[in-house]
């Protein structure tokens, strides 16, 4: 799969979210190895140092771990996977409230048409 | 232990008084992936051949492991030249033999295997080879080298988009970890993603030296973006 980065925001801010929507996914599952710092660092083209520092941040975060022989794996903890989910969800959500207040409409009437559109889309 | 290469007040003046370099001072620390980005003219090739030894400097002085340029560096550094040289009728698989030979820290295996991934026949001959083709060759043989610092004049100007991308990709999967490649360019956006740091250069000086990370986080926008504002003309 292909690594979209941006050129205009720091491209290790981009790699984390990035491994984080392929761990939400089940890209990289629950318990299991992710390919190595030199082998991401390929793949999306870029510097592995700052692969590496992209890797480190989601270690702090729990995300991934960091195994004795060596590489790293995907978190057996369903839970946070699944907060992580919700994270993000919350974000986009926040994203598109902001964007809906802009276009002038409140609350009630953004879930009103939330509902009718997605009432229009299942017909 | 020493940077691997530190540069202090150097100044080149070629003949007829052309300055190219003008009290340079430079830190190049080890096991990062430095651009040196600079209009035409503004002396990269200069610093870089002062680096591999081609040059020897006017004023000041260049350290590389702490010493300064000769035999002991050049074994440690690996040079590739802007221009390709390649004019001779020796096959691509005589000049591994050659290479090898000529540099201990040669690896074979590394090349051909490169050169089976490019496509590259090993009994062609050099001068029958395209210019992008050569270009290719002549940088398989120089990152086929364990070297610790690679010094890179152009490396990807010359061949497609395609070949450019498995380029960056063998400097980024080939380089050891303590090594440092430092390469010129000027096609900055295709390539600042492999890199750690820049080095802006003008009219001879430095004028900036930041990581990557820094300028796209501080300015809001890719390098390739800020250089052009840089050095607007």
């Amino acid at each position: 799969m292909a690594w979209n980065l941006d050129s205009d925001r720091p491209i290790y801010t981009q790699i984390l979210e990035e491994i984080q929507m392929r761990i939400i996914t089940g890209q990289y599952k629950s318990g299991e190895k992710i390919p190595s710092v030199r082998e991401l660092a390929a793949q999306a083209g870029v510097n592995p140092n700052t692969m590496q520092k992209a890797l480190t941040e989601l270690e702090r975060s729990g995300l991934v771990m960091a195994q004795r022989t060596s590489g790293r794996m995907v978190t057996e903890d369903l839970e946070m996977i699944r907060q992580t989910r919700n994270k993000l969800a919350y974000e986009q959500i926040n994203d598109f409230m902001e964007k809906m207040k802009k276009l002038g409409f409140d609350k009630e009437e953004i879930v009103a048409l939330l509902k009718q559109a997605e009432g229009e889309k299942n017909e | 232990m020493s940077e691997l290469v530190e540069v202090n007040n150097l100044t080149k003046v070629y003949e007829k008084k052309k300055v190219a370099l003008s009290q340079v001072n430079l830190i190049i620390p080890r096991g990062k992936i430095i651009g040196l980005l600079g209009p035409n003219g503004s002396g990269k090739t200069t610093l870089i051949k002062l680096i591999s030894g081609l040059l020897v400097a006017t004023e000041g002085e260049i350290l590389i492991n702490g010493s300064k340029p000769g035999p002991e560096s050049k074994s440690v550094v690996s040079y590739l030249p802007e221009r390709t040289y390649f004019q001779s009728s020796m096959k691509v698989k005589e000049l591994i033999d050659y290479f090898a030979d000529f540099y201990q820290d040669f690896r074979p295996e590394r090349a051909k295997q490169m050169l089976m991934n490019l496509n590259i026949n090993e009994d062609a001959r050099l001068k029958t080879l395209s210019k992008g083709t050569k270009e290719k060759v002549q940088l398989i043989m120089v990152m086929s080298r364990d070297a610790q610092l690679y010094v890179l004049d152009e490396p990807i100007a010359g061949v497609d988009p395609a070949a450019r991308d498995y380029i960056l990709r063998t400097i980024i999967s080939n380089y050891n970890e303590n090594a440092t490649v430092l390469l010129s360019t000027h096609l900055i956006s295709d390539i600042e993603k492999i890199l750690d740091e820049v080095i802006f250069i003008r009219e001879g000086k430095v004028v900036l030296q930041d990581t990557v990370e820094n300028i796209r986080e501080s300015k809001g926008k890719s390098v390739d973006t800020y250089f052009r504002e840089v050095f607007a003309c």
